[in-house]
């Protein structure tokens, strides 16, 4: 009887709906925490500042889009601009904390979180720009058109992660990136010139959260404080994951989603965080290594 | 002693290095020549692995110089000194654990200046050498056992081209038939021109293995002698050994 | 400590307290509430120097603690009439430590940079709490609310004067440093700097280091609270900005500015941040935080013991 009136509770169009949803925003979320779980799980550093790479491959691609009239070029040269961006943070501030605590890698980001954050403000202002997403075209689903960008973004993001696998897997790159991550000062004496290798990673992590930042752009509007949720909810989703486990990134990444997802149908978006929170909090008393991980390696 | 070759391949001149506070080496000094196979013999922590760690660039030296060919590379980062020539394979061997042994034998051989064909050679040498490694190419460096992972340690340096490699202690551990078995890898090595630092606690294979040998205590050089004469007098061996 | 250095301690201790006294009589107006001020953010820096230098967790959550003190005064003074200051203390006290006992238990489990983010999460927790219960709370408006008399029930009740309530402020401050310095050379306190040192050796001698540790974080959570509660009375509004982790990270900030693991240094990391903040934004407006960033990076980069550890070795050469 309960169980009936609970069935009949739950509006199953909506349901359907919430799930495609959140497997998109999962999409785009995987696409950030592999970015910082590479970042994280190689370096031992916790990048406060990788919303802010998000935010500012955003504003990149917002200004090439506006320049050029082009939606792909803009996503290349965001994606180039701010890896060299990212590999002169890591350089300039990260590179000479190499060997001390990693909590000092905190502050440093911190630091530079609110320096790339307040200087898109001073540069851009206040007023969200928009990105003008490529095509624009529509299915049905139930009651709603539905826009076929979004599906586009959840396979364009699920393509780069693919692409990243391919090349840690194969390329020598990868090889060298995961001998670095395993055994650092083994992989030097193996010739492996670590300090650059780091830097490339810092490099392809703050690429890859600029390229999200433009993918996402077309659904939100581009402003200088939209990196924040993302880093918060990255954080979330890498912990959750397993720190430094691509694959457990990318479940985490869908399951926070679509939980949240379906939580926005009874309370607001803003609310729903509060589940993703509790689903991290649990996480860490109860299996610290994270949801994904079978046995700590 | 002019057993020391003209022109040595690895010097090390008066080396004092610190972990904190404590003075691990204590002004050592000792060479390799080129092609040559040099023991080198001491107690536990008397400070044979931090002057390994030390040629190497992964520690440094607050005093003192490391030379290769006359070269100082004392200031260099280890993965260049890697590249120069200098293989290295530990006393915990340190096999990149979830990397494939294939993997595991790339991290040296992907390098630039080496082509396609040198690097089939080169691996085609390995598993003629190691045989075991061409069957688990594939299977992950962790699952090996002791004595494979101590075989795929050594081949992995030899991926680097090595004028000399750094042995820290292979035999550790390890049965009688895999012993023997390094020995012979140290033999073949040798006939390959490829000088080699021996640290080991294998008093008898040091000894038959190696043209020359230095017995280090407190963080110094005290003894130098060609094997050959610690072969038929051990009475140096008793004083500083104990064995 | 020898008995010189104990007397030069003393003395110079007396001398600021009595420069802190004098200097009402003598500022501008301005210069007056802003004194004031960085002894407030002095106090909650001093609170989390407990955990980041005394214990070894870095929070990155102070602004929970911060926050539910001032929302808790907040509620006291809006609903005695006329606003009461000692139930302003009270409401935010309690407040403060039932968060703290909340974060204290979960969070104390973890370590490291584990601790920084579980502690960031719990204070986002209450943020989103505080930002969307817009009926208790006002939400994004936040509460205004008039302030308490400087009362003493059955002896006298004076309004505040911008003198008056830097003195009160002051006496707080003072006491609350020489309590949480008491506490860090107690033997809790020598406990803590073990559990720093060496967690593992200390649990290995036989003490309760999970239990130690909650005690800490409720101490710099209640500590947080006070400084809240003192925010709420000068300032007279609440708004869920101050449970945001941006004021966490500031606080964190000022720690590692001042100098971590001294209790007087966050103060004059607060001192030195808020300088920076009052030149810079002259120049620089609201985006005063681009040259402040910059300057913090630097410090953590090239100057990790902080001001007063470069102080003090400059001192010593």
């Amino acid at each position: 009887m309960a169980i009936d009136q609970l069935l009949q509770a739950i509006p199953l169009d909506q349901l359907l709906i919430q799930t495609v949803n959140g497997i998109v925003a999962g999409m785009i979320l995987a696409l950030v925490a592999s970015g910082l779980t590479l970042i994280f799980g190689i370096m031992d550093v916790v990048n406060f500042a990788h919303g802010e790479l998000f935010m500012l491959g955003a504003y990149v691609g917002v200004i090439v889009l506006t320049a050029t009239g082009n939606f792909w070029l803009a996503l290349v040269v965001a994606t180039l601009v701010i890896a060299l961006l990212g590999a002169g943070i890591h350089v300039i501030a990260l590179r000479p904390l190499l060997g001390r605590d990693p909590l000092t890698t905190i502050l440093a980001t911190f630091g530079i979180s609110l320096v790339l954050q307040n200087y898109a403000l001073w540069q851009f202002g206040p007023v969200a720009r928009k990105i003008q997403e490529p095509f624009s075209g529509y299915f049905t689903l139930f009651y709603l058109d539905y826009p076929w960008y979004r599906l586009v973004i959840a396979l364009l993001s699920a393509a780069i992660i693919g692409a990243l696998w391919l090349f840690l897997k194969f390329g020598t790159y990868g090889i060298w990136i995961r001998a670095t991550t395993q055994d650092r000062v083994m992989a030097q004496a193996m010739g492996i010139p670590v300090p650059q290798v780091l830097t490339a990673v810092f490099a392809i992590g703050a690429g890859m959260a600029a390229a999200s930042g433009v993918l996402f752009g077309p659904l939100v509007g581009v402003n200088h404080a939209m990196g924040v949720d993302w880093v918060l909810k990255a954080f979330i989703v890498v912990v959750v994951g397993g720190m430094g486990n691509l694959g457990g990134s990318i479940a985490a990444s869908i399951f926070i989603s679509l939980l949240e997802s379906y939580a926005s149908i009874w309370v607001s978006p803003a609310q729903a965080v509060i589940f993703s929170f509790v689903v991290l909090i649990l996480t860490l008393l109860f299996r610290p290594t994270g949801l994904f991980v079978p046995t700590p390696k | 002693m002019s057993d020391t070759p003209p022109q040595p391949l690895i010097t090390v001149d008066d080396i004092h290095t610190y972990y904190g506070k404590s003075h691990i080496l204590n002004g050592v000094s000792l060479e390799v020549g080129t092609g040559e196979v040099v023991g080198l013999l001491g107690r536990n922590g008397v400070g044979k692995s931090t002057t390994l760690k030390t040629i190497m660039g992964l520690v440094r030296p607050s005093r003192g110089r490391t030379l290769l060919e006359g070269c100082a590379i004392t200031d260099f980062p280890a993965h260049r000194i890697a590249r120069l020539g200098i293989g290295y394979v530990p006393e915990d061997r340190r096999i990149f654990r979830l990397l494939t042994v294939m993997e595991n034998l790339r991290t040296g051989l992907d390098r630039r200046a080496v082509t396609e064909a040198r690097k089939k050679e080169l691996l085609d040498k390995v598993y003629a050498f190691f045989p075991m490694l061409a069957e688990r190419r594939n299977q992950a460096g962790g699952t090996l056992s002791g004595g494979e992972q101590q075989m795929l340690a050594i081949a992995r340096a030899m991926m680097l081209e090595p004028k000399i490699i750094l042995l820290d202690e292979p035999t550790e551990g390890l049965m009688p038939r895999m012993v023997s078995q390094i020995r012979q890898i140290i033999d073949a090595l040798h006939r390959d021109g490829v000088a080699i630092l021996l640290v080991e606690q294998n008093v008898p294979l040091t000894l038959d293995a190696s043209r020359r040998v230095y017995i280090m205590e407190k963080g110094a050089v005290r003894h130098h002698a060609l094997a050959s004469q610690l072969r038929v007098n051990d009475a140096v061996i008793h004083q500083y050994l104990g064995v | 400590m020898t008995a010189r250095r104990r007397i030069g301690y003393w003395m110079g201790f007396s001398v600021v307290l009595a420069l802190l006294i004098a200097a009402p009589l003598v500022l501008p107006a301005f210069w007056r509430s802003f004194l004031t001020e960085i002894l407030i953010w002095g106090l909650l820096a001093m609170s989390s120097d407990l955990l980041i230098g005394y214990t070894g967790m870095v929070s990155f959550g102070h602004s929970a603690f911060f926050g539910l003190g001032i929302y808790g005064a907040a509620a006291a003074l809006l609903w005695t009439s006329p606003p009461n200051l000692w139930m302003a203390f009270l409401f935010g006290l309690v407040a403060a430590a039932a968060v703290a006992a909340f974060v204290a238990y979960f969070s104390t489990r973890l370590r490291d940079i584990y601790f920084a983010i579980t502690t960031l999460i719990f204070s986002q927790i209450f943020y989103v709490i505080i930002f969307t219960w817009t009926e208790l709370t006002g939400g994004e408006n936040g509460l205004t609310f008039r302030r308490p008399a400087l009362a003493v029930p059955g002896l006298f009740s004076v309004p505040f004067t911008s003198e008056t309530l830097h003195w009160f402020v002051l006496a707080v401050v003072t006491l609350s440093y020489l309590v949480l310095r008491r506490i860090t050379r107690s033997p809790f306190g020598m406990v803590l700097q073990s559990i720093r040192e060496n967690e593992a050796r200390t649990r290995a001698i036989g003490y309760p280091v999970e239990r130690y540790k909650i005690v800490a974080v409720m101490l710099s959570g209640l500590f947080a609270g006070l400084a809240g509660v003192l925010y709420a009375i000068q300032n007279r509004f609440a708004a869920p900005d101050f449970v945001f982790f941006l004021v966490s990270g500031e606080v964190v900030i000022f720690n590692v500015m001042g100098g971590i693991g001294t209790l007087v240094g966050p103060i004059v990391g607060a001192a030195f941040f808020l300088l920076l903040r009052e030149g810079f934004s002259r120049f620089f407006t609201e985006y005063y935080l681009i040259p402040v960033g910059l300057i913090f990076i630097a410090m953590v980069i090239f100057m990790p013991q902080g001001l007063l550890g470069f102080m003090r070795r400059s001192l010593n050469r």
